[in-house]
């Protein structure tokens, strides 16, 4: 791809990808891609640093992880497995947000972020091992509420917006939720 | 036009052979579709295929077709974009309208027009249409609403949801509205999240309205509105409110109110908590606390908002004038029945209340927009499978006109990933005939020009954004939506 990819990453396509990888032809424009097909966005978007204090939006949204900062800037590895079986290995920051990450690292997630982390979606939901998820400490009212409506819920969903990244985490893996529903249900 | 002059670029390595046979077929595949609504236009994810991800999918054998550009094309009857994210998201709730700026960066890909100020099936018709592209997908949601029936729904002071959002969010039809908020109660029929928008935008303190979007004739009117009492309407029970946590928490976090509520309503609900699913568990415990008056009470509260539960309107009864609003009658029901299947059954007893004001939230309603496109009017739908309308290949559909009219962004966009997946197994099955020349918006737009329909391109919507946004900001608020569609024009062409 001409696009710039400025982690470490490694892209594993999965053998026996099947016929939902066609979905995977189609790739989502959107701003949370940092260019696209190798075209940088135009600059006046911003980076969604801290988008939950954009304007006048209610901040509602609060890090479900410690506010702990101390060791800001460590790199810890993370694996993501996408809507296709397909994993992709990143180094990320401590302190980020698996929604800044998905940003960041242009990872290719359909429609992923949609409110740009302001609690009025369910567009960043992540599935988490049990083990980790049990870690990730508690969920607000606001979060739940809006998890609630997502695609493919399970015991140890949560929102990838509310979720930072910690030390610990090193070396965990996420998955994105098949939120296509079995087409040949119609 | 906002057409890039360059050829669209190749991005993607592959075997020489494919890029080849690949510049030789003149692939121009032009997609297109009615309304630019967020339905649509979540499925619109352009690019090259990979070759690599042709080799991966097991039906992806062609290598002809392993790299094929389309272009998609976006007719929308209103000189703006976004359908519903504009007009139907409640101008309290902007986070939610984040979401355009997502929108936003796929109108301008390159391989993206957008046309707006062109009515398909009056400045153009589906087999125009059909003509001119390989492949039609009509997602033009639902802007007709579900009438009541009932006698004394014409009286001043009825509104359908639909007309009351579409005014406060500055929907060009709905202008001239004025609704009547000179009375103490107003009754709202239907208990989802767009009863309860309505609910609140009649309730909010005014403080919190005048920092956002809403438009400045409706700020006004609900200036002086003496609207103290609201109460939501619904034929079944608590445990069949249609609408989300979400709006119901801001319901009861909305300063200046309480809850009023008749815990009568609630008799047998919380023993049976515990066998509900989780999001429909926290919604009832919510909806009981503030029933049972354990919700906090807003210090100063003057307003008061309620469910009524079982309850169906038998008639809005006039005033001495036999034209306003004065009351509604209510059939009293009982509920048949459990859970989500529950069913109401009316006693034979009747309730009257006094209001000057009601508005009928019980659902949209797709309308057909052309004769020569098949309609279900009982269902108010375009029939299909899958997204794929059944008259001969390429024509689709997406979104409220394909599924009826519910559900939130994220369930409408998935819905149109689903159509554009449709949309992709047709061309890979060669159902579409990507070799076929077609003339896309060419013939369109020679044809509009024609009939002397302004079609307005996004970079004219861009002004349109920017003179609002300005005009916003004059008097603190993130934009002052232009009402009127010759003024939208007016700006557009400028």
């Amino acid at each position: 791809m001409g696009s710039v990819c400025k982690c470490s990453c490694t892209v594993t396509a999965n053998p026996h990808a099947h016929l939902s990888s066609m979905a995977s032809f189609v790739r989502f424009c959107s701003p949370i891609l940092g260019s696209f097909l190798g075209a940088p966005l135009s600059s006046g978007y911003r980076v969604p640093q801290c988008v939950w204090h954009k304007g006048f939006g209610r901040c509602s949204v609060r890090s479900s992880s410690s506010q702990d900062t101390s060791s800001a800037g460590e790199k810890v590895v993370l694996h993501i497995v996408n809507q296709d079986g397909m994993k992709t290995t990143t180094q990320v920051t401590e302190g980020e947000s698996l929604l800044d990450v998905v940003v960041n690292k242009n990872l290719d997630i359909s429609g992923f972020g949609a409110c740009e982390g302001t609690l009025a979606c369910s567009t960043c939901h992540l599935i988490f091992d049990e083990n980790i998820y049990n870690k990730l400490g508690p969920i607000m009212d606001e979060e739940m509420d809006m998890l609630d409506l997502a695609y493919g819920q399970t015991k140890t969903s949560r929102l990838g917006c509310q979720i930072n990244i910690q030390k610990w985490m090193d070396g965990m893996t996420v998955h994105v939720p098949q939120e296509i529903k079995d087409r040949r249900s119609e | 036009p906002n057409k890039s002059a360059k050829s669209p670029p190749r991005y993607c390595g592959g075997p020489p052979s494919n890029r080849k046979s690949q510049l030789g077929l003149a692939l121009f595949l032009n997609l297109l579709s009615r309304s630019f609504g967020n339905s649509v236009h979540r499925s619109w994810r352009l690019s090259d295929y990979c070759s690599t991800e042709v080799g991966a999918s097991h039906t992806g054998r062609s290598h002809c077709q392993s790299r094929l550009d389309i272009q998609v094309d976006l007719f929308e009857r209103l000189p703006v974009p976004f359908g519903l994210v504009r007009f139907g998201v409640a101008p309290d709730h902007p986070e939610v309208k984040n979401v355009i700026n997502t929108f936003t960066q796929t109108a301008l890909h390159e391989r993206c027009n957008f046309f707006g100020n062109v009515g398909v099936g009056k400045d153009v018709s589906v087999a125009e249409l059909r003509q001119a592209y390989h492949a039609v997908v009509l997602s033009y949601g639902a802007e007709g609403n579900r009438r009541l029936g009932i006698p004394g729904e014409d009286l001043r002071g009825v509104y359908s949801a639909k007309d009351f959002v579409g005014w406060y969010n500055g929907l060009p039809g709905n202008k001239e509205l004025r609704p009547d908020l000179s009375s103490e109660t107003a009754v709202v029929l239907g208990q989802g999240n767009v009863a309860l928008d309505v609910a609140r935008i009649l309730l909010s303190p005014l403080d919190i309205l005048k920092k956002t979007d809403i438009t400045q004739p409706s700020l006004e009117a609900l200036a002086e509105s003496q609207v103290q009492r609201v109460l939501i309407v619904g034929r079944r029970g608590p445990l069949q409110v249609a609408c989300t946590i979400k709006e119901l928490r801001e319901m009861v976090n909305l300063p200046g109110t309480m809850p009023d509520m008749v815990t009568t309503d609630f008799e047998g609900v919380a023993s049976v908590l515990k066998d509900l699913s989780r999001p429909r568990k926290r919604l009832t415990e919510l909806l009981l606390k503030a029933a049972q008056g354990a919700a906090s009470r807003q210090a100063g509260a003057s307003r008061q908002w309620g469910f009524h539960f079982l309850r169906s309107p038998l008639e809005i009864l006039p005033a001495d004038d036999l034209t306003s609003t004065a009351g509604i009658r209510l059939a009293v029901n009982v509920l048949e029945g459990s859970h989500e299947g529950a069913r109401a059954v009316p006693t034979g007893e009747v309730e009257e209340l006094k209001c000057g004001m009601v508005i009928s939230s019980i659902g949209y309603r797709s309308l057909c927009i052309d004769p020569a496109v098949p309609f279900d009017h009982h269902k108010a739908i375009i029939p299909n499978t899958v997204g794929r309308v059944q008259t001969g290949a390429g024509l689709y559909c997406s979104g409220w006109v394909k599924r009826g009219p519910t559900g939130v962004i994220a369930t409408t966009m998935n819905d149109s990933f689903d159509t554009a997946r449709s949309l992709l197994q047709d061309i890979e099955a060669g159902v579409i005939d990507v070799y076929s020349v077609k003339p896309g918006s060419r013939a369109v737009l020679s044809s509009l020009d024609s009939r002397g329909v302004k079609w307005v391109s996004f970079s004219d919507w861009e002004k349109i954004d920017k003179e609002e946004v300005r005009r916003g900001q004059r008097v603190g608020r993130p934009r002052e939506k232009i009402l009127d569609v010759a003024e939208m024009l007016r700006v557009a062409h400028s």
